[in-house]
């Protein structure tokens, strides 16, 4: 572990990433090739599997830190990280310990169906045996959450300057579903595409938001425009007869959509193709949440299927019976998926995103001002000329969304965050006014205010902090707030009967009093609009 | 009635009638230390320590200002009231107040090691003790002064053979004298932004060694920077005036660096855990030491800490005070 703590107290110091790359190659060069396997994997958020739950460790660590437990949980919440703060209160380890990165993950691993005895006696002995970092590095394996400043777009360019093969390639041949403790260094990085896995998906091609007039993007005729929709984005993959289902997030939800086995029944064209999964029931889609409940079910009963089946808009194909087809044109590329999916098998599971007909920009602003009654968050334009390219990139495809709904809310509950936002109030509970005059929590929000304005807002929940429950202050209701959601959807478990999509805090009303806040009424006006 | 109560104006003996570390005007005001939470403006008469007099003159300007020595006694109205050495900063220092037999000390902001530079911290026994809690969570447990030291200076060094120059952000006044006094001179120039410079000369002038440094010039020449070790104001990093150095690597020394997300927020390349408030160890050795069965939480972490205190058999209450702690905005008013 040695190694790699070093590794990590460099990447850790250097904002730069052209330093953490070299950071990364140098790792590359020291360290074992399992070892580096591991390592790629933790940074792709592929994690060993949890073994010992957080709350033992909160109670070994408080025990053996001889603190109350309760002093332990305040501190975490200061703290912001669970793997921090064990190492943080910890006593100095009596001894030192040379075991590799791997061999500690495969010793947590195997603590799968150990007793709870056997588990504590492995975790002290670790603490003791870790220096301060080594011990949080130790404890991020544990637990979860494995982030410390490297995306695997980083550890991407690394690897190809490690080894000299082409960025794209080593993209795709980490996507997908491999297993870091039986994987080999050569065969996951090194080796050709020949016999690799079926399943493997390609980098999705994501836009970047419109950030400037939609006119300035030129002449009409060089764009598409579609409904951006409100689903899941997925691939779905079929190559020699084995079918899979690749959500964005790089996770194979095959098993959660059985609507599409029977596209295996096709003959035998292979395909890959990127789009949109929505529930669609009577010939409308049916709201995000909907599919969200579904996807959160374990076990997919008939009730379910009845009640939001899913069916994918397609939006591109980028593989055609083994030809990789992302170099060709959007508009060769979309001819082709037409005729692919006109074959019957096809037929109300997958259907052709539209293009929209528009006959000048203004007149497509017009259009996307009605997303919502169609259930879809904007548009997309993308050039007809554009090929697939791999990951985020600006200039042939943009997201073009309609404006968020907006509220005026009263801040009433204030929480410390984590991570970067340590000690700092940044989760806030908002409320608006209800019918007999009270506040009425209506949503949380995390996001949208630069530090600055964070900082300022903890100073100032310090001095007004009415009374503590836990790591929970209630806060005199004075500081409004404007709320930006994409959406309202009614909901039991809301005291307030709705629940917002996607909250987040446009910006401090400094200029509004509490009373300027927004009733519920409005809301209510708001849902009935969509 | 207490001997000490604690007002909107600040910490007060009304036998006396003399406030310690006043926020808001007042006729007597003890200070403890120069730092701008605990000395403020705008009070008709201060005394602090003689070292911490050229320092409130320099940053206060105050009409009238008397200096005692450690230990000595000043009787007011049949109160008894000692300056006793805090270790935070030099000139710092525990305020003792001695009434009828029973005696109350206001700490202040303190630290137990000796820094090399601040008249080192004395106990003081007492049957009121009054505390920070700046530090008071067992995840603030601070590393020996010169393994810090040292890293400081090996950062400095690295930077210097990458032809980096070195920034390094501190407190204008405690934290850049106390590294500045443990800088390795063999590696290179030290350049101080304005605002330490110019506390480096009040205490130069009051005969204290400080060692050579060169102010940051604004207008006038060009400076070399290359290869320099410049300590500056967290507030001036944050500042266009930073913008003059290029080819930065930008360090931070201070308790805060202790926990990754406050200094990824900061957004330094390299935190140097270094502080002049005790850590959570050093906080609850203080206050045994002292013998207090009563003891009174300040700014920090108060009322956590104040609870611990009564768990393991204090009398400890949380009180409400200005002092922050929080020493960004710490310049010259």
């Amino acid at each position: 572990m040695k190694t790699f703590t070093q590794f990590f107290i460099e990447i850790d110091q250097t904002s730069g990433n052209n330093e953490k790359i070299e950071a990364l190659v140098q790792y590359f060069t020291i360290t074992t090739k399992k070892d580096m396997v591991w390592a790629i994997a933790l940074f792709s958020n592929k994690r060993p599997g949890r073994t010992i739950s957080t709350s033992l460790l909160r109670q070994w660590a408080s025990e053996k830190a001889d603190l109350p437990l309760w002093l332990f949980e305040e501190t975490y919440h200061i703290v912001g990280d669970l793997a921090e703060t064990i190492s943080l209160v910890l006593p100095e380890p009596k001894q030192s310990s040379d075991r590799s990165l791997s061999d500690w993950i495969t010793h947590i691993t195997s603590l799968k169906n150990a007793s709870l005895e056997e588990k504590k006696a492995f975790v002290l002995h670790a603490w003791d045996s870790l220096s301060k970092n080594e011990c949080f590095l130790f404890n991020k394996l544990s637990t979860d959450g494995f982030r410390m400043g490297v995306s695997s777009r980083l550890v991407i360019k690394a690897l190809s300057k490690y080894t000299g093969l082409e960025e794209n390639m080593i993209t795709h041949r980490l996507m997908g579903n491999w297993n870091p403790e039986t994987t080999k260094f050569e065969d996951l990085v090194l080796k050709s595409q020949l016999g690799e896995s079926l399943s493997k998906p390609y980098p999705f091609y994501l836009a970047y938001a419109l950030e400037k007039e939609v006119n300035e993007l030129g002449d009409t005729d060089q764009w598409i425009a579609e409904w951006k929709w409100d689903g899941i984005r997925g691939q779905i993959i079929k190559r020699k007869n084995q079918l899979h289902l690749w959500s964005r997030g790089e996770e194979l939800i095959t098993e959660k959509f059985p609507e599409f086995s029977h596209l295996l029944s096709h003959d035998s064209t292979d395909f890959v193709i990127d789009g949109e999964l929505v529930g669609f029931k009577n010939g409308n889609i049916l709201s995000f949440n909907l599919l969200q409940t579904r996807i959160g079910r374990k076990n997919i009963s008939k009730k379910i299927l009845e009640s939001c089946p899913v069916i994918m808009i397609a939006y591109d194909l980028l593989e055609l019976n083994g030809m990789d087809m992302r170099p060709l044109s959007l508009l060769e590329r979309r001819e082709s998926l037409s005729i692919l999916i006109s074959n019957p098998v096809f037929n109300q599971i997958i259907v052709l995103s539209k293009s929209i007909n528009f006959r000048s920009w203004e007149n497509l602003e017009e259009m996307r001002l009605q997303s919502r009654e169609q259930q879809a968050e904007g548009l997309m334009l993308k050039k007809k000329s554009s090929i697939y390219e791999t990951g985020r990139k600006k200039g042939n495809w943009w997201k073009w969304k309609v404006d968020p709904l907006t509220i005026d809310a009263v801040m009433i509950y204030a929480q410390r965050g984590h991570g970067r936002r340590a000690n700092l109030y940044t989760d806030f509970t908002f409320a608006i006014w209800n019918e007999t005059g009270d506040l009425l929590p209506i949503t949380k929000a995390y996001s949208g205010l630069s530090d600055l304005e964070f900082q300022e807002i903890s100073t100032w929940v310090k001095k007004n902090t009415i009374e503590r429950f836990g790591p929970v202050s209630k806060v005199t209701p004075i500081l409004v707030f404007e709320i930006a959601f994409e959406g309202i959807t009614f909901s039991n478990r809301h005291k307030s009967g709705m629940a917002l999509r996607f909250p987040r805090i446009k910006r401090w009303r400094k200029d509004k009093t509490p009373l300027m806040a927004d009733h519920l009424q409005t809301l209510h006006e708001m849902a009935k609009k969509i | 009635m207490n001997l000490l109560t604690f007002t909107d104006r600040g910490i007060y003996c009304s036998v006396a009638d003399v406030y310690i570390d006043p926020w808001k005007p007042v006729k007597n005001a003890f200070i403890t230390h120069a730092h701008s939470d605990h000395a403020t403006s705008g009070h008709q008469s201060y005394v602090s320590t003689s070292t911490s007099v050229p320092i409130i003159r320099h940053r206060l300007n105050p009409q009238k200002i008397t200096g005692v020595e450690y230990g000595e006694t000043i009787h007011a109205k049949g109160v008894k009231i000692s300056f006793h050495p805090a270790g935070h900063i030099i000139g710092s220092a525990q305020i003792r107040l001695e009434y009828k037999g029973e005696v109350w000390v206001v700490s202040g902001d303190y630290k137990l090691e000796n820094d090399g530079i601040s008249t080192p911290f004395e106990p003081v026994s007492c049957h009121h003790f009054i505390t920070e809690s700046t530090f008071g969570l067992p995840a603030f447990n601070w590393e020996d002064q010169f393994t810090v030291y040292n890293q400081i200076n090996n950062w400095w060094k690295q930077n210097k053979e990458k032809g980096k120059t070195s920034l390094l952000s501190v407190y204008a006044l405690g934290k850049a004298q106390r590294i500045i006094h443990h800088l390795d001179y063999s590696i290179g120039h030290v350049f101080t932004h304005g605002a330490i410079e110019n506390i480096n000369e009040v205490l130069r002038a009051s005969g204290l060694p400080i060692q050579n440094t060169s102010r940051v010039m604004t207008i006038g020449n060009k400076q070399s920077f290359e290869g320099a070790l410049i300590l500056a104001t967290p507030g001036s990093i944050q500042s266009s005036w930073s913008k003059r150095f290029k080819d930065v690597s930008v360090g931070a020394a201070s308790g805060w660096m202790n926990i990754r997300g406050m200094k990824r927020r900061r957004g330094v390349d390299k935190g140097f855990i270094l502080s002049d408030h005790a850590d959570w160890k050093g906080l609850i050795s203080a206050i045994k030491e002292t013998g207090a069965e009563n003891i009174y939480v300040t700014h920090g972490y108060a009322d956590i800490f104040s609870k611990y205190l009564n768990e393991k058999g204090w009398n400890a209450s949380v009180v409400n005070t200005q002092f922050s702690g929080d020493l960004s905005n710490d310049t010259e008013q």
